[in-house]
């Protein structure tokens, strides 16, 4: 029974005090937000670990076999640039990998800056033995996702490729030497195609219960987009903590800062990349593979998402490998910046 | 509650009252923000392969390859290709045959083939060859305008509104262009701010849409979101499109920002046509086979079918005698699963 000029009165009343309050709500959300919020229930890490994988996986997968002053230099550049983790070399049989045949002494010539951490690749026990002769305090292990994948690569299961990591496991685990973990195919497998959400993190539950501190998850042909991504995370993070989780993305669809941005929007804090974006795709020729680092920096420096990189020293190291390797940079943001 | 600041006892008093008051709202008037943890069903690409794209491309392109590149993108599925653009052949050589692409082309009914119209002089030359949508061009950096146009923003403006009045007459739809948004090559960082009011200024002239262009592409997800945070406080989200370059990389992850934010176009040139004039070398606009890729990935519908925009694009590379700038298009033409051993 109020008259309409009184609840008209009240109600514009209303309006004005909670106008108020939405304005004080708005301003104590951005003293409370440290870095960028792209939505208001998804906030970005403040600060994002980088694991630059470009002296191992790049090199790996680059055609000109590289002498080891070169790895070496390169290895100090980018310790120089501040990345907390660079993935040295991998001890795996030169005779698979003749990249990588000059491990003992890349291992032993680096600089190794405090505070940084230099893990290597170690696919056995026998791997594994020689990495710590050699001054390893950090080794990496890894898996598949897609079984066919695993019987392509290395011919065994998935179960069984895991059951030989314990060897390596135990050793390591008593050593008190940290073992990461990597997986491949998570977004999809150049034999299987699409890859179950649900065996990734089976796969992903088995390497951090057999000690993993941390499961990179590969999208090893570069095939996914943020949907997928978005999903897999979904599953993985029920049987892993999401702040024992890092993205390794490939680029060769354009897709990986999209999907790196929505790992980060998932709670992912740890992103593996490559200076330069070193190391082509094997399984499309001529295509490219990893995410470059540069890049990388230059979009989590616009997020105001703290990396600790310095990204001109960054770039000279990206500029100093492509020259080695005579080829050009797949970073975005050195050829951009180089020609300014 | 003691020691909270003011703005949080605020809040939680705003939730206590919303709570105990179940008849608050109907007396107050509810407003729905864009939810930004959707994305849209469907976006709709802009094709500026053919204009922007070629326009920076320095090979000449003979109009006959124009046309076919038109033709083959009409039958993909785009709703809009920008066909070319009346600007004097003077100013852009690769845009001299403006008149004969448009009268060329085959104009399939559901597809529209807006033109670039500078002036009321380019556009009445449009008109006459058949144009049936326009699209001006605007900049939210004064010295980008000063150097690009030779006039200051207000100039530009009034230029566009002769175009804009002669295009309401003639019942021609017109789509705004700002380029800029995200940073100038001359100015560095551009307040989001002045965007707004670039962008709001085409609107209330009558533009139907509005373009947001990453020029140097030098835009993140960062500066992305803020940016249209600022713009969308006063302009409706389904107005806007992003216009975005790929020269730092960034397009894609700053238009998966920008369609959590509500927006719905995108603009793209297929096998990313079009370098950036201001790096040598280094990439501009970002390409359709890309951002398709990307969108129908997240289940995102286009109309476009991504192998026959993959075919345009390696026609016109082939014209170009230029490989594309396509990732999506690098890795389907060579792949071909290697059994050869991995990591």
């Amino acid at each position: 029974l109020r008259p309409p000029l009184i609840r008209r009165w009240f109600s514009s009343f209303l309006n004005w005090k909670i106008s108020l309050m939405q304005h004080h709500c708005r301003l104590s959300q951005r003293i409370f937000t440290a870095s960028v919020s792209l939505s208001t229930t998804k906030p970005l890490p403040e600060r994002v670990k980088i694991v630059e994988v470009g002296p191992r996986d790049g090199l790996q997968n680059e055609k000109t076999i590289v002498p080891a002053e070169v790895k070496i230099r390169l290895i100090d550049m980018l310790s120089e640039a501040g990345l907390p983790v660079i993935e040295a070399t991998s001890f795996v049989s030169p005779k698979w990998v003749p990249q990588m045949a000059d491990q003992e002494e890349v291992m032993r010539g680096i600089q190794r800056k405090p505070g940084v951490n230099y893990p290597v690749l170690t696919p056995n026990l026998k791997g594994y033995r020689a990495a710590v002769t050699a001054g390893a305090k950090e080794v990496a292990i890894f898996g598949a996702a897609s079984e066919l994948f695993s019987k392509k690569n290395i011919n065994c299961s998935v179960e069984e490729s895991l059951q030989r990591f314990e060897e390596v496991m135990k050793a390591a685990k008593q050593e008190g030497i940290p073992v990461r973990g990597y997986i491949s195919c998570v977004l999809g497998c150049p034999y299987e195609g699409k890859v179950s959400p649900v065996k990734v993190a089976e796969v992903a539950k088995r390497l951090y219960s057999m000690g993993c501190y941390e499961i990179s998850l590969g999208d090893t042909i570069g095939v996914g987009t943020p949907g997928g991504m978005a999903e897999m995370l979904e599953a993985v993070k029920k049987e892993v903590p999401i702040h024992a989780l890092a993205v390794h993305c490939h680029d060769t669809y354009g897709q990986a800062l999209a999907n790196i941005l929505v790992a980060l929007q998932n709670g992912v804090s740890v992103v593996d990349s490559s200076v330069a974006g070193l190391g082509g795709c094997p399984y499309a020729q001529g295509a490219s593979g990893n995410v470059a680092t540069e890049d990388v920096i230059y979009m989590l420096n616009g997020l105001g998402i703290h990396t600790g990189v310095d990204l001109p020293k960054l770039m000279d190291a990206g500029s100093y490998i492509c020259r080695s390797l005579n080829r050009r940079t797949s970073s975005k943001v050195a050829q951009a910046t180089c020609k300014l | 509650m003691g020691n909270a600041p003011i703005a949080v006892k605020h809040c939680l008093n705003y939730g206590a009252l919303m709570g105990d008051s179940p008849w608050m709202p109907w007396l107050l008037q509810e407003k729905k923000g864009p939810d930004i943890h959707k994305f849209p069903d469907f976006v709709k690409i802009v094709e500026v392969g053919p204009r922007d794209g070629l326009q920076n491309e320095k090979e000449m392109v003979p109009t006959e390859v124009k046309i076919q590149l038109i033709d083959m993108l009409s039958q993909t599925g785009l709703s809009v290709i920008e066909a070319t653009s009346f600007v004097s052949s003077k100013w852009v050589a690769q845009m001299a045959d403006h008149t004969e692409v448009l009268r060329g082309i085959n104009k399939l009914p559901h597809v529209r083939y807006p033109v670039l119209t500078p002036n009321l002089q380019g556009f009445q030359a449009a008109v006459e060859a058949g144009a049936s949508e326009v699209a001006v061009f605007g900049s939210a950096s004064e010295t980008f305008s000063k150097r690009n146009i030779n006039c200051s923003i207000e100039e530009s403006m009034r230029r566009f509104e002769q175009v804009i009045t002669a295009a309401k007459q003639a019942g021609i739809p017109v789509r705004g262009y700002v380029s800029c948004t995200l940073g100038c090559p001359y100015e560095g960082d551009i307040q989001p701010a002045q965007v707004k009011k670039v962008v709001k200024r085409l609107l209330e002239l009558g533009c139907y849409e509005v373009s947001l262009g990453d020029t140097t592409g030098a835009g993140t997800a960062g500066s992305m979101a803020a940016m249209l945070r600022a713009v969308t406080t006063e302009v409706p989200v389904h107005a806007l499109a992003v216009h975005c370059h790929d020269t730092y990389g960034q397009a894609l992850a700053n238009i998966l920002t920008a369609l959590q934010m509500g927006v719905s176009v995108v603009d793209s040139s297929v096998a990313g046509l079009g370098g950036c004039p201001y790096a040598k070398g280094a990439g501009g606009n970002v390409s359709t086979e890309d951002v398709v890729y990307m969108l129908h990935g997240l289940g995102i519908e286009t109309g476009v079918d991504l192998s026959k925009v993959i075919e345009a694009g390696e026609f016109i590379c082939q014209a170009l005698n230029r490989p594309t700038s396509s990732k999506v298009a690098q890795a389907t033409n060579k792949s071909k699963p290697s059994l050869s051993r991995s990591d």
